[in-house]
């Protein structure tokens, strides 16, 4: 037999198991044009609906008159706030506590809001009706600043009763959400008031778009004969989904049968659930037909979640020495018209609190002030777990402005306050229990990779030069050290809408020796269906290959809360271990029968159980899986199957050292980064390629998200950047080359030590590009200049520091 | 980003053109490559009840170097130009400034009839065309008649071509000289936040001539004549490059966008237009 002359290496190699570069499964088919995204979805009799949408970003609507657009040929239906009300549906709840109008409900309070759902024989008929529609809108004076909401009189939901406390407790104004603290307010104060040395920033992290390449949308399909509703679409958690649309429609969970198919990007944008989802629920079963509603990039980045629009406002004192001693934080955050932020309930400002970063800051108070505003409702975590992105910017800014009032160097400063590798597990002034760490490694291995000191050296022979008149090229040294928060999580602390996030995997194996495993998460380009099996071959000795893993259809998946926040190698991949685990416990039984043997005289040994003592001895998992369904093996039920709900006990905290190096055109502001060097820790590594796959699109949304992508308002509430033209979505061409590097601290909780990783080198990326521009004009006198460091931003910059003559 | 229904009209030579010209007047739109046009019907920003596709013209794709000019059929796209080596080796400036506009992508589809003839004032090919002293043929049902670049634009999407008229060809003598094309973009696919166009004689140590033009600075193109008077008879040293800059910087007049406020184009355009005019002397 052909187990018997191979050895033990080429058997793990023919596992293709964890730590293991094996291809992307899913890549065949994506490279061939053979993925099946929702808009590839057709049905007999299909239909199509699209909105309507506001042009002001805050107005009254005193009438709308759909018959015109009812005289166009192969328009069905038009549904307004008014159709939708006896239904209960013209309000919808969002994920963060609010309320979101599903169509408008007597006024607009952002530019693109959803007013009437145009149905239609197909699209183009459905855009001809849009125009036809006649609404009366009666203009409103518009906010868009959040300082200015707290002090108006002018009300934006009057829905609300100001004097009632909003889900997340009492509120301050009418257009005040929440406050929202975490640590130790007076003896933070102190601590600052007698420090010997604080540094302060006010720093706005401009609100941006997820902006993924495949946009919202969705097919619902009522099926009038047995009740049952399905609906295909965009979620990042389809099984939440179906929750919700039970709970606001009153379909029985069992008959809505939700289903993700092939997802082109989400990054956070497709957590929520948004009015054309409901709308085309409506208007199926309505019809009685299936609906199809696909957004277009200008309703995607217009309409859909946001993410950031952070203002920052932080103190951070020190010894002389520069030991830090306390760490303060002020937030308003602008949330726009609805609260429909994606964070845990418990969390409205996500994990903000994750703020002292990856530093041992003994006291610290961070407050977070939600508001109303004329501008989308969103506030999703982009390419990051809840808010982080927000928290790491914001200590990774204010560690460099410390360095700056210090007269220190800013990696020295970072180097002295490092949480210590025998600290962890840590407990962080604001709550969070680090679970493991090594960052002094990590960071010595950064900072030799790029020789660090050499760098500095050319920057100041540089800044000579400058002055001296010999070239007009500033040099910008950028890092970055962030600690991750990821894996949510607990369930005792982490829920959506009352729903714990643990994850969930269930597998079958089959006669022959292959297996399907399902999922609640559900990959959007993660390339689930590679690693997945990969955790599962190293635990139950089926080659990868030989697995199948699915993931989207809540009538097949286990139930789950779907993938975002880097929770699904953290909590589903844990799952899947753990899954694997019960497979091989029974197979231990199956081996031992089969062997004739005790159960603890055989040992799992990387595809098969060994008789110990006597590897020549052995039944492999092949054997073993047919055994299962052709033995009558006493006291085993028949059969090789397995499911496991995994509930973390902590979150995982990846980590992270980035360099960057760019030279800086001071009198055009364009930035040429010359250099990235990303280290990442994201604990034990399942797929190294994968790994680095993920780290180059992470670094490069950190790169838009910092050098220029964002969505601007005027004064009118107008969104000036609601197309690709003006929306920065870096290409080849902008992109850098990327040098990535790691160290492996696995995780203590994990049953296989891994972290998760995509969103870590978007986290550490961004602050990253942005200190390099930053520190390029530290020189000459700079502490703080806000991003998108875009050409004119970072031209003004050098201006006002009167770089030019 | 769908368009409002319209009749889409291919004729096979420009007879068919102009009929359905005459027929519709400005309901009517000639398409050549459709870069521009096309979005913006998808965007309802452009209403084009008759759409017509010149693809299926004959004698339009055409590149014709001769030993004083050069003349370039409308539909000659701009991966036309960047491949030709001949119009290469005689008027570079072109394929340097072709290898700048938008990603490869739109250069196999964007015309550089379409580009000079749509009156966008981000497009790249109009400013260059006036840098060139390029002439412009344009058809229509009263025979043909030509206009010079530097006289053809007369507001955003304004122009002097008639609109029962077609542009056929570009015509332009040889470039002689130094060149550059300089352009400064947020990214790939961006129109200029400044570019320009310098063609730079030398004679002996001093420039017999130069020919200055800037994109996306104002609501047309902007040919300097004083910027390029500026420089004549001069060392272009660091005083002749000044003042030729302030030359232009008379004759801009941008208008705040996503790219940035006036004061910041200004100063780039000034930036950019000292480094154009710096490797176009070095290389006359």
């Amino acid at each position: 037999m052909k187990d018997d002359v191979e050895n033990r290496e080429d058997r793990v190699a023919n596992l293709k198991g964890l730590g293991c570069s094996r291809k992307r499964v899913e890549d065949a088919r994506f490279t061939q044009g053979k993925g099946n995204y929702v808009d590839d979805i057709k049905l007999d009799g299909m239909i199509f609906g699209d909105f309507v949408r506001s042009p002001y970003a805050h107005a009254r609507i005193k009438s709308i008159d759909a018959a015109a657009a009812l005289e166009v040929p192969g328009v069905l239906a038009v549904l307004t706030a008014k159709d939708l009300e006896p239904l209960g549906l013209h309000w919808m709840p969002t994920l963060a506590g609010d309320k979101q109008m599903v169509l408008a409900d007597g006024k607009v309070l952002f530019q693109g809001q959803e007013v009437a759902f145009v149905v239609a024989e197909d699209r183009y008929a459905a855009a001809d009706g849009i125009e036809l529609v006649e609404v009366d809108y009666e203009e409103l004076p518009v906010i868009v600043d959040p300082f200015e909401a707290l002090q108006s009189d002018v009300v934006l939901r009057e829905d609300l009763d100001p004097n009632a406390p909003g889900a997340h407790g009492p509120r301050k104004h009418p257009n005040h959400i929440f406050t929202w603290e975490a640590g130790d307010k007076e003896p933070t104060e102190e601590v600052l008031a007698n420090a010997d040395v604080v540094a302060e920033a006010s720093m706005y992290y401009h609100r941006t778009h997820p902006c993924p390449l495949e946009t919202c949308g969705c097919v619902a399909s009522m099926d009038k004969v047995n009740g049952k509703l399905t609906l295909w679409g965009t979620f990042q958690a389809p099984h939440a989904i179906r929750t919700v649309v039970s709970l606001i429609s009153g379909i029985e969970e069992h008959n809505i049968r939700v289903i993700s198919p092939d997802i082109g990007g989400g990054f956070g944008n497709k957590v929520g659930a948004y009015p054309g989802y409901v709308c085309s629920v409506v208007a199926s079963i309505v019809t009685g037909k299936p609906v199809k509603w696909i957004e277009d990039r200008m309703d995607n980045l217009m309409t859909t979640a946001f993410a950031r629009d952070y203002h920052m406002k932080g103190r951070i004192s020190a010894t002389k020495e520069g030991k830090i001693t306390a760490l303060q934080c002020h937030v308003t955050a602008d949330h726009g018209g609805f609260d429909a932020c994606a964070d845990p309930t418990k969390f409205p400002a996500g994990f903000m609190n994750i703020c002292t970063g990856s530093y041992d800051i003994p006291t610290a108070y961070l407050e977070v002030d939600g508001v109303y505003t004329n501008k989308a409702p969103g506030g999703v975590s982009y390419r990051c777990s809840f808010r982080v992105t927000e928290a790491v910017y914001f200590i990774e800014r204010m560690i460099e402005v410390l360095a700056i009032e210090l007269d220190m160097d800013a990696a020295e400063l970072r180097r002295i306050n490092f949480i210590r590798k025998e600290q962890f597990p840590y407990t962080a002034a604001l709550g969070w229990e680090y679970d493991s760490g090594d960052y002094h490694t990590a960071w010595e291995k950064a900072l030799k990779a790029v020789d660090y000191e050499g760098l500095r050296a050319e920057q100041a022979h540089r800044v000579e030069d400058f002055k001296a008149g010999k070239t007009r090229s500033l040099m910008g040294i950028g890092l970055s050290f962030f600690t991750e928060i990821v894996g949510a999580g607990p369930v005792k602390n982490c829920d959506i809408l009352g729903l714990g996030m643990f994850d969930s995997c269930e597998i079958r194996i089959h006669p022959t020796g292959s297996a399907i495993a399902r999922l609640g998460t559900i990959s959007q380009g993660q390339g689930h269906a590679t690693t997945f099996a990969q955790i599962l071959a190293s635990e139950i000795g089926l080659p990868a290959d030989s697995i199948t893993i699915e993931e989207g259809d809540t009538d097949t998946a286990p139930y789950g809360l779907g993938t975002y926040g880097s929770r699904s190698t953290p909590v589903a991949g844990a799952a899947t271990a753990m899954a694997g685990r019960k497979i091989r416990a029974k197979a231990q039984m199956i081996a031992a029968y089969l062997l004739e043997v005790h159960d603890d005289d055989v040992e799992f040994d990387v595809d098969r159980f060994v008789v110990k003592g006597a590897p020549e001895r052995f039944k492999t998992m092949k054997d073993i899986a047919f055994a299962a369904y052709n033995q009558a093996i006493p006291g085993i039920e028949p059969g090789l199957e397995a499911v496991s709900y995994y509930d973390p006990p902590n979150m995982t905290y990846p980590f992270g050292a980035y360099v960057c190096v760019m030279d800086i055109d001071v009198d055009t502001g364009v930035p040429e980064i010359r250099r990235f060097y990303a280290l990442d820790d994201c604990g034990t590594r399942i797929n190294p390629m994968i790994i680095e796959g993920q780290v180059h699109g992470g670094l490069t949304e950190a790169l838009a998200v910092a050098m220029g992508q964002e969505i601007a308002y005027d004064d009118m509430g107008n969104v000036k950047t609601g197309t690709l033209m003006d929306f920065f979505l870096p290409t080849a061409w902008e992109v850098p080359n990327y040098e990535t590097d790691y160290t492996v601290t696995p995780s203590p909780h994990h049953p296989i030590g891994a972290k998760g990783v995509g969103e870590s080198p978007h986290v550490g990326g961004v602050p990253c590009f942005s200190n390099a521009i930053q520190d390029a004009f530290r020189p000459f006198g700079n502490r703080h200049t806000n991003m998108p460091h875009d050409h004119w931003r970072i031209w003004k910059t050098a201006n006002a520091l009167g770089l030019h003559d | 980003m769908i368009p409002a229904a319209f009749e889409y009209h291919r004729p096979k030579d420009m007879e068919g053109v102009l009929a359905v010209l005459n027929e519709h007047g400005d309901d009517a739109r000639v398409m050549a490559g459709g870069h521009s046009l096309i979005p913006m019907m998808k965007l309802r920003m452009a209403d084009v009840p008759h759409l017509i596709d010149l693809q299926d013209v004959g004698g339009l794709s055409g590149i014709d170097i001769s030993a004083d000019s050069i003349r370039i059929g409308a539909m000659v796209t701009q991966a036309d130009i960047i491949d030709h080596a001949e119009l290469a080796s005689v008027a570079p400036i072109l394929r340097e400034a072709a290898l700048q506009i938008a990603d490869p992508q739109v250069r196999y589809m964007g015309t550089v009839g379409g580009n000079v003839a749509n009156g966008d004032p981000g497009n790249d090919m109009p400013g260059l065309m006036q840098c060139l002293d390029a002439t412009f043929t344009l058809v229509g049902a009263e025979g043909e008649r030509s206009v010079a670049a530097r006289d053809f634009y007369e507001a955003a999407y304004m122009t002097a071509r008639e609109d029962e008229e077609v542009l056929t060809a570009i015509t332009l003598p040889r470039p002689q000289g130094g060149y550059a094309y300089e352009k400064q973009k947020r990214k790939i696919g961006d129109y200029a936040t400044a570019a320009a166009a310098v063609q730079i004689v030398k004679d002996g140590n001093v420039c017999g001539s130069a020919a200055i033009a800037m994109t996306n600075l104002s609501d047309v193109p902007v040919f300097s004549e004083a910027a390029g008077a500026a420089l004549f008879g001069t060392s272009v040293d660091d005083t002749a490059l000044k003042s030729a800059v302030s030359a232009m910087l008379d004759d801009i007049d941008p208008t705040e966008d996503n790219r940035g406020p006036v004061a910041f184009k200004r100063h780039v355009a000034g930036v950019i237009l000292r480094r154009a005019i710096e490797r176009a002397w070095s290389r006359a």
